[in-house]
């Protein structure tokens, strides 16, 4: 079990042991050597719960991604796909199983795993095109979630939220009411149920059915007791401007900058050629640094406003180079050895101090840029309600020059939404800049964000600006460096999709909130479910307010359609207040930010032509 | 009495015993002849198939068929199946006690034991063509397998009969006799075959494409091994050669035990593993039972027998009797063995003195006192391994008796046992007719055996055991309940609705009942209605969906399907429906689902386009007409024009009432068109860039009064007609230009962007005719933009603004020393004067 899976009230590790053990009870199934073709979208993420060096203690050799055509030639006796359930990934398969047949030579066994479930609709596709019968072995892995840090889970399921908003196609929920179920059978039943938004509503409603099948099937008795008090499930429909705001967090602005993908982040290379991770790194194109709170000073810096980050390094370097000046003092025996015992954690601190110390000036040159910093500020006019109801000069100045399409919409959204809404006159301008700028290929990413609900008409309502008054959104005189609230991660903005959370786990919950939940989407969810006989949480009954108050409650906030590094942040700042009596845990179908969430929403049409030139 | 007990014990050596006794007298007396009959008998005391031995002349009786009888294991007749397939090799049960009968076309056919018919598997084309001439069924992990050896001397086996994948294993060298003898080995996962061709041994394994040679060390040589008997627990194998001679050794041929000489050259007519500790080779009216230290117990018998291995003893079958032949367990020697000086067995005859209220069980006590514990526990032990319920009692008595004298001792193990003999007792009854020992009983585990009563139909019988053990109610009395259910509704003779009650009744809601897999049961018997009737009591839809569409209730699958939120299932469904549907009627009744519809619209984007749009126009959804429009113009496939889509597309959102988006459409015709007259003219890629490039590349091109009109006529708006004017001057260095277009007017985007794009090209000296215009809130940034600190700070200076000059000295520091000298003294009078 990973070192920083642990920790936590509730241990993560669990999560992976229990996936990490039926991947390996599945290797187990096929005899001998074997070459592993991983449906692309896996691989990264199931590295989270067996490494490459565990795989290959169990015989796997080779590695390959699943694409078209032929596989790459492989002397082992088994082919193991792993692959979503997803039609035209079927596809891919059957072409590499035709090019293995026809190709002669030792006859090898073919097998496919289906994460996290088998799919009649697959199996059919694949009898249909013939190549069913070839396999020995068709299988679940059923890993959900995978374990991302000791209090974060990501099922990594990237398209959840156009999936469900653009395409009303619910297979997410359905794997998140799968997720929680698993969750439970690990960590027990969670007694209570709150959440925001027609997603949040569905999953609910999925988790009772399932828990009432269950019930007919399982024997009781293996549930164990309840560790986690309260579940929060959160539609990303609900709070849509969270994810577009950039995020100031250390780890938010990485990922807005370098993106970072199953807690992996990349960077260029050349500045950190200092460092002696020997000459195996510089070999590669982009230098990868895992992000984890293993990493100690990562753990410290990680959710700190990045103008916090700065003196936080330069007083670890301190601290650092003091320690290493022990050693010159007058030392007996024994204090040296201590020295001695020391210095590897010295050492790695040191390492890791340089690493963030490169990306912190990679991170500077970017927020010190005039673009960065303009954009920012009008993010901010927007959140405070400034001149959000026309035209915005600064947008068309993007335009003009041709700035990153999603960098426009990300800016045209967020007017969307904190004007609830554009006039006609604006909205259509706007589409009109962009078509004539970007390309007629663009309509249809129009199209498909209007009917997300990220571009909308304006009708009648302001919704945004009671929100921001009754939830406090923008913060204006919030310390960045010793923060009181979380609108630290954004500056000036904390994000309502938080907010909810620290209402809910007030004494009061969200009843004196009835209000502000009436302004936004879908129905609110507050429910509780029936805990088996003698599997209650452990301090005496839930209803006595008063008796629990020694025990911090954890909560699970479940985010249906992704979640941001800065809300990350958020959670975890409150979880760290001195009086907080709740630790959170956050779930997410993916972890994404203003780029990727636009990204996914968008229909490229069409190559990209360059600019003209001279 | 004991000695009464130790009657039926032989020595083996020294400290072995063994011991024969009867379990059942066989009620097949009369019908049965073992003389000329071959018999197959299931392990763990399972039910038995006789058919009669086609080398032996008998006189036929009725119809000519051969007649396959199946028998419990008292000789009680179960059923009878008349053969009317090809030719039988060999017949065999499988673990789940299924009837397997080999023929010699390499097809397998599975009966259940009451003989009907279930499927039937094949060992391959080559096995079939080349037909089979012996076949052998052993059990492993996965359950039970086949080998089958060919008239071609290759041997084929399946590992599963549930999941039969045939697998061809190596050739043994230059075989061309079939082999003087072969048997199977079965692993964790391996199978491996051991093939005797005369003297030499060979290895077959399924992972290995050659097979490998083995010898065994024999003290004599001998001409050929032609017979072999492997262990139950597949470790160790006996070889018997031709000389007579005897090899007992490890399953790897690597280790000798014993060489016996049996001084019989005849082969044996049958040898088996007796536990692991002896073999028994039974020749015409002889059993003799060899140990593995080379000791010998030699039995006689009057009349035909077959013998049956089981993990801890040997089952002798004749035509009157069902005997057991085991080596005595070590308690029970223990305590029984004449001059026995264990703590148990003082126990015993303590017990014993004390039922015949006789002083001397004090005595016999008191010789035991500190052992007590271990004497208890023994005669708790030794109970289990007894048939006789004398025995047994007598047994428990003593625990019983020594349990009083032990404070604090734990009962459980007592309980456990009494309660155990009180199930091994009920199911070795002869109407039952299931010998378990309380080892097999272990092995087997109580959840087996109370599928193996079900099985047997013995539901009432199940259902009292798993109450009296007390088993959670979905692994126990749910299952059993189930399996009547099943059992149930195949009585095609009830009434359903009778059925359907009597169903419900017992079952109700309770937890761990399967209804789908009744109602399958049901459907299975063509009793459809009854099917639907319990699917209504199915809580899993993942059962209950398919099962639906089986039987023809298409709308309440979907209905259910898309309850469950499981869209796999949906679009089971779905695609169901559209094979087995016109197409109308399949779209017309989809579009009453939302969800249904929202998943099918998805299916048909990635594979069916028409159908896509079809469901648009059905639906009148103008504009995601025109999105399917619109994607088709950047599809490679796509084979009408780009404009015909575009007016497609265009003409879909003015239905729409979306002029807007129509009027775009429009737009881009015009703007392609034109694009094409500007190739032609300038010979420069047009088509297909957007308006802003399509007037950027005029302007590279110099064309301004071109460019002015396409501006004029799709509006572009002043502010990004200036940004284009200005970047295009820029990149083609036309600086003066760049100064005239500054001053023709007043520019609607100020004078920075100016500065900019000099900084871009690194022109600073350009940059600086732009600097005093620009508005003074910026003019510092600006001056430190070009690089020129010392005016940057004078200008701060002048606007008196600390934080300026702070950032102009942050700024400046690295570049000059002098420079930041000079804002340090400025910063210092601004700070003064305050």
């Amino acid at each position: 079990m990973a070192s920083h899976l642990a920790g936590g009230k509730v241990n993560v590790g669990q999560v992976q042991e229990l996936a990490r053990k039926e991947l390996l009870q599945l290797l187990g199934k096929c005899d001998g050597s074997k070459a592993i073709v991983w449906d692309e979208s896996l691989a990264g993420p199931v590295g989270l719960v067996a490494k490459y060096s565990l795989l290959r203690e169990n015989e796997v050799l080779k590695m390959f991604p699943l694409r078209a055509g032929h596989l790459p030639a492989a002397n082992v006796r088994n082919i193991i796909f792993i692959t979503r359930p997803q039609l035209y990934l079927m596809d891919l398969v059957a072409d590499n199983i035709y090019g293995e047949e026809r190709a002669s030579g030792y006859r090898k066994e073919f097998h496919l795993f289906f994460v996290p479930r088998k799919s009649l609709l697959c199996e059919k596709w694949l009898k249909n095109r013939g190549v069913f019968g070839n396999f020995t072995l068709i299988e679940e892995f059923g890993c959900d979630l995978f374990p991302f840090d000791s209090d974060l889970m990501s099922m990594e399921l990237e398209s959840a939220f156009k999936e469900y908003y653009l395409e009303n196609d619910p297979t997410c929920l359905y794997q998140v009411a799968q997720a929680i179920m698993t969750l439970q059978s690990l960590f027990g039943v969670i007694p209570r149920v709150s959440g925001k938004g027609p997603a949040a509503k569905q999953v609910w409603d999925l988790m009772c059915r399932m828990a009432r099948e269950r019930q007919s099937t399982e024997a009781p008795g293996h549930i164990p007791q309840s560790q986690i008090d309260h579940l929060l499930l959160l539609d990303r429909g609900v709070d849509l401007l969270t994810p577009l705001a950039t995020q100031l967090t250390y780890e938010g602005l990485i990922d807005e900058i370098f993106g970072i993908n199953n807690t992996t982040a990349q960077f260029p290379p050349e500045r950190f050629t200092k460092s002696d991770d020997g000459a195996t790194d510089l070999s590669a194109e982009r230098k990868q640094i895992i992000l984890n709170s293993g990493e100690e000073l990562f753990a410290e810096i990680r959710d700190k406003n990045f103008n916090a980050v700065g003196p936080a390094l330069s007083r670890k370097a301190k601290l650092i180079s003091s320690q290493f000046e022990e050693r010159h003092g007058e030392k007996t025996v024994q204090e040296i050895k201590q020295f001695v015992a020391r210095l590897p954690h010295m050492m790695a601190t040191k390492a890791s101090l340089a690493t963030h110390t490169t990306i912190a000036e990679l991170i500077k040159e970017v927020t010190d840029s005039n673009k960065f910093l303009e954009s920012l500020q009008t993010e901010q006019e927007f959140m405070n309600g400034i001149d959000t109801d026309k035209v915005h000069p600064y947008i068309e100045d993007c335009i003009a020059q041709k700035e990153p399409l999603i960098k426009v919409l990300r800016l045209i959204c967020m007017q969307s939404v904190t004007n609830s809404g554009l006039k006609l006159k604006v909205l259509e301008h706007y589409k009109r800049e962009i078509i004539q700028t970007y390309g007629f290929q663009h309509i249809l990413s129009l199209t498909n964000l209007e009917n997300a609900g990220l571009i909308k008409l304006q009708q009648g309502s302001r919704q945004y600006t009671v929100l921001r008054k009754t939830l406090r959104l923008t913060v204006e005189d919030g310390s960045e460096i010793v923060p009181t609230d979380i609108s630290y991660v954004h500056s000036v903005y904390a994000p309502v999709s938080v907010r909810l959370a620290q209402y809910l786990v007030r004494p009061n919950g969200w009843r004196g909130l009835q209000d502000v939940l009436g302004l936004l989407p879908g129905p609110t969810i507050e429910e509780s479910q029936s805990l088996p006989v003698g599997r209650g949480p452990r301090r005496g009954s839930i209803g006595s307010q008063s008796s629990q108050n020694d025990m911090p409650r954890v909560v699970l906030v479940f985010f249906l359609g992704g979640c941001t590094f800065a809300e990350v942040s958020a959670l975890r700042f409150l979880s760290q207040q001195e009086d907080s009596l709740v630790e959170f845990v956050i779930a997410t179908t993916k972890l994404i930010n203003g780029n990727t969430f636009l990204k996914y929403l968008m229909e490229p049409l069409g190559p990209d032509i360059p600019p003209p030139r001279q | 009495m004991s000695a009464m007990l130790t009657a039926d014990w032989c020595p083996l050596g020294r400290d072995t015993y063994f011991r024969k006794f009867e379990i059942y007298s066989m009620s097949w007396q009369n019908e049965i002849n073992m003389e000329n009959v071959s018999v197959a008998v299931a392990p763990y005391g399972g039910p038995v198939a006789v058919i009669r031995d086609r080398k032996k002349f008998v006189k036929v009786q009725g119809i000519g068929k051969p007649v396959i009888s199946i028998y419990s294991a008292s000789g009680k007749n179960i059923s009878s199946i008349v053969w009317t397939s090809g030719q039988i090799i060999q017949l065999g049960w499988s673990s789940t006690e299924d009837l397997l009968c080999v023929q010699d076309d390499g097809s397998v056919l599975i009966y259940d034991m009451f003989g009907t018919y279930q499927h039937t598997f094949s060992m391959g084309q080559e096995a079939k063509d080349t037909k089979i001439i012996e076949a052998k069924i052993f059990a492993n992990l996965n359950g039970t397998g086949v080998a089958v050896l060919t008239s071609s001397y290759r041997i084929f086996l399946v590992n599963s009969v549930k999941e039969p994948k045939v697998r061809r294993l190596a050739e043994v060298p230059s075989l061309n006799v079939p082999p003087s003898s072969w048997a199977i080995i079965s692993e964790d996962r391996q199978t491996r075959v051991l093939v005797a061709k005369d003297k030499e041994l060979f290895v077959l394994k399924q992972s290995e494409p050659h097979a490998l040679p083995v010898t065994p060390d024999f003290a004599q040589p001998v001409n050929s091994v032609i017979e072999m008997a492997v262990s139950q627990n597949n470790r160790h194998v006996a070889l018997f050669a031709d000389s007579g001679r005897l090899w007992i050794g490890s399953a790897d041929i690597r280790k000798q035990y014993y060489e016996f000489d049996t001084k019989c050259p005849y082969r044996p007519k049958q040898l088996v593993w007796c536990g692991t500790e002896a073999v028994i080779g039974y020749w015409d009216n002889v059993l003799l039972v060899i140990g593995r230290q080379g000791d010998y117990i030699n039995y006689g018998y009057d009349s035909a027998v077959r013998l049956v291995p089981e993990m801890d003893g040997v089952r002798v079958l004749s035509t009157f009797s069902h005997e057991m032949i085991q080596k005595v367990p070590l308690v029970v020697q223990q305590i029984f063995r004449i001059n026995s000086t264990d703590p148990s067995s003082y126990l015993l005859e303590a017990s014993k003195q004390f039922q015949k209220r006789s002083y001397r069980a004090d005595e016999y006590i008191r010789l035991v006192k500190d052992h007590l514990e271990v004497a208890v526990r023994q005669c708790i032990e030794a109970a289990g391994y007894e048939f006789d319920t004398g025995n047994q009692k007598m047994l428990i008595r003593a625990a019983q008796f020594g349990k009083g004298f032990v404070p604090d001792l734990n009962s459980d193990s007592y309980v456990k046992m009494c309660r155990l003999l009180r199930v091994l007792n009920a199911v070795r009854d002869n109407k039952i007719g299931i010998p378990l020992t309380c080892t097999q009983m272990q092995h087997l585990t109580i959840q087996v055996l109370l599928d193996r009563l079900v099985l047997r139909r013995h539901y009432y019988l199940a259902i009292q055991i798993a109450k009296y053990l007390k088993l959670p109610y979905n692994e126990g009395s749910s299952r059993i309940l189930a399996h009547w259910a099943c059992y149930k509704v195949k009585q095609t003779q009830l009434d359903r609705e009778q059925v359907a009650r009597d169903i419900a009744e017992k079952l109700g809601y309770a937890p761990g009942i399967s209804y789908s897999e009744i109602a399958m049961k049901a459907a299975d018997c063509g009793r459809m209605q009854l099917a639907i009737k319990l699917m209504d009591y199915e809580p899993r839809a993942s059962l209950q969906v398919p099962l639906l569409l089986r039987l023809g209730e298409d709308r309440p699958a979907l209905v259910k399907a898309i309850e469950s939120g499981d869209t796999d299932l949906v679009y089971t469904v779905l695609l169901h429906l559209r094979e087995n549907m016109p197409l109308g009627e399949f779209q017309m009744a989809v579009r009453n689902y939302p969800v249904a519809q929202a998943l099918y619209l998805k299916y048909c984007r990635d594979h069916n386009r028409e159908t896509l749009r079809d469901i648009y126009v059905q639906e009148d959804d103008y504009n995601a007409q025109a999105a399917c429009f619109i994607r088709e113009i950047y599809d490679p496939k796509n084979t009408l024009t780009v404009e015909a889509s575009l007016s497609a597309a265009q003409e879909s959102y003015r239905r729409a009432r979306n002029e807007f988006s129509a009027g775009l459409c429009e737009e881009q015709q015009k703007l392609l068109r034109y694009q094409k007259t500007l190739e032609e003219k300038f010979r420069r890629e047009f088509v297909g860039r957007s308006l802003h490039d399509t007037v950027y590349l005029l302007l590279l091109l110099q064309e301004t009064k071109l460019a002015d009109k396409l501006r004029a006529e799709y509006r572009v708006t002043d502010r990004r007609y200036w940004w284009l004017r200005i970047l295009s001057l820029s990149e083609l260095g036309e600086w003066m230009e760049l100064d005239k277009f500054s001053k023709s007017k007043k520019s609607p985007i100020g004078i920075e962007p100016f500065v900019d794009v000099c900084l871009k090209y690194e022109n600073k000296y350009e940059a600086q005719k732009y600097l005093p215009k620009v508005k003074d809130e910026l003019k510092v940034k600006y001056y430190v933009k070009t690089g020129m600190f010392e005016e940057a700070a004078q200008i701060a200076f002048e606007q008196k603004d600390l934080q300026a000059l702070l950032f102009v000295q942050g700024r400046s520091a690295p570049a000059d020393r002098n420079v930041s000298e000079k804002i340090s003294l400025l910063i210092t009078q601004l700070s003064a004067k305050k």
